[in-house]
């Protein structure tokens, strides 16, 4: 492949990423709604709102520190885009890289970094104590979610490849139906809960005690921009869920997959309160890191 | 008209702003999310920062000391954003039109698309209300 093609492959698949991140989020919104017994908007609203969010006004606050506030956004978005198209290379083109599973470990994390960043630099009360939730929930999952991720290398025997990981699943079955995998899936699947910051763990955002925490100083394109990180996220996580865990991304049998986990978190996601930050702290490095650290044992069973 | 203004149209986000109401009218606010009047359905939503709104709600009458605060909060929002006022209080005055507190009718201190009396008005009213202030964005 030639330059060309190579960066024609990444914008076309951002383009795909983008727009099938957004109608997600509309599928969710509508989902939502009609478990509260509502209408609801229609599906394509959210590419109505990044719509409307592109022609409103930038604004940027006196006491801001501009370069990191204004960088901050493109990042997350950036990176988001990045490891979705790593995953989607590895999946559909059998690209063999060594380590990106590593790779897109680092890079899922730099969304909620740069929130914390852009948040941070704002020089907002509000998005400050958004900013400190944040950070000590990115503390809090990702050490759960890095061992179920490093129980995953195990399992494949020590290859950081998405593509050898699933290979190897071909040959020997599924990660999840051993027990080991099946742990791992679960407390992956908690990770992703906070990674993705939905409800039960949306404490740096919530909207009703701290008017939307690290966002609220962010308007017009550069909110846009978070909405699409979100977006992208919602496609990329679980399909990385199904990489390490149910084999990958097949036809029509890897939708229906991907349908499952969307469902759970929708579900998850509509009926649990908002926690507060001592208890996601708990939840994450009590029972979830004691529960993954118990999957080890059963390595090879 | 251009796709964006046709998206304003469908996706207007509201900030509930309170300056000195009886809390009547927050709450007749609030019961247009609720099911039945279910606000969503039009692609609006309840913000919680004056940065994202498209659409200040504004109940009451201003009282003296609310004048600055509702400017600064009308400079703060990204602009194009309507002011809706809420309420008899926040159109003209109500019985406290006369009060030592009055600060003025809210259209005196920043300018007011849509008025929306009643004491409280229904939710139906503001609705309809709404329906005028999207006419009024065609323009
Ligand atoms: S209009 Fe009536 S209900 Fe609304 S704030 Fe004024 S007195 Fe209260």
């Amino acid at each position: 492949m030639n330059l060309l093609n190579i960066i024609l492959l990444f914008i076309g698949w951002s383009v795909f990423l983008v727009v099938a991140g957004l109608f997600v989020l509309g599928i969710e919104r509508k989902i939502a709604a009609r478990l509260q017994w509502r209408v609801g908007p229609p599906i394509w609203q959210n590419f109505t709102d990044v719509i409307k969010l592109s022609g409103k006004e930038i604004l940027i606050p006196e006491k801001a520190n501009k370069l990191v506030f204004i960088i901050a956004p493109f990042a997350a978005f950036l990176s988001a885009l990045v490891s979705g198209v790593i995953i989607i290379l590895s999946l559909l083109y059998g690209k063999i890289m060594p380590g990106d599973l590593i790779l897109l470990i680092y890079l899922l994390t730099v969304p909620s970094l740069c929130l914390f960043l852009g948040a941070s630099a704002s020089g907002n009360i509000l998005a400050s104590v958004g900013a400190s939730r944040e950070i000590k929930l990115v503390l809090a999952y990702e050490l759960p979610f890095i061992a179920a991720m490093i129980l995953v290398i195990f399992k494949s025997g020590f290859s950081t490849s998405l593509y050898n990981i699933i290979k190897i699943q071909k040959e020997t079955g599924i990660n999840f139906l051993s027990v080991a995998g099946f742990l791992g899936f679960f407390i992956a699947f908690l990770g992703i809960i906070g990674k993705l910051g939905i409800v039960p763990f949306d404490i740096a955002e919530a909207e009703t005690e701290i008017a939307g925490g690290v966002l609220v100083e962010y308007s017009g394109m550069l909110l846009g921009f978070y909405k699409m990180t979100r977006a992208i996220l919602f496609i990329v996580l679980p399909v990385l869920l199904m990489v390490c865990f149910l084999g990958g991304f097949n036809g029509w049998v890897g939708l229906l997959k991907y349908i499952v986990i969307f469902v759970l978190l929708v579900l998850i996601k509509n009926t649990n309160p908002r926690v507060r930050i001592d208890q996601a702290l708990r939840f994450y490095w009590g029972f979830t890191t004691i529960i993954i650290f118990i999957s080890f044992l059963f390595l090879r069973v | 008209m251009d796709i964006k203004t046709k998206a304003l149209k469908k996706s207007l986000w509201v900030f509930h702003l309170s300056v000195g109401s009886c809390n009547n009218c927050d709450i007749e606010i609030l019961d247009c999310l609720t099911p039945k009047f279910d606000i969503e359905r039009f692609g609006m939503v309840l913000v919680g920062s004056p940065r994202h709104a498209d659409v200040l709600l504004v109940t009451g009458i201003v009282t003296k000391k609310n004048v600055e605060r509702v400017k600064i909060l009308y400079q703060q929002t990204a602009k194009p954003c309507f002011v809706v006022a809420i309420g008899t209080c926040a159109c003209s005055g109500n019985m406290f039109r006369f009060g030592y507190n009055m600060g003025g009718p809210l259209k005196n201190i920043i300018p007011v698309d849509v008025f929306i009396p009643g004491c409280p008005p229904t939710p139906a009213a503001m609705l309809a209300g709404i329906t005028k202030l999207l006419n009024k964005v065609k323009e």
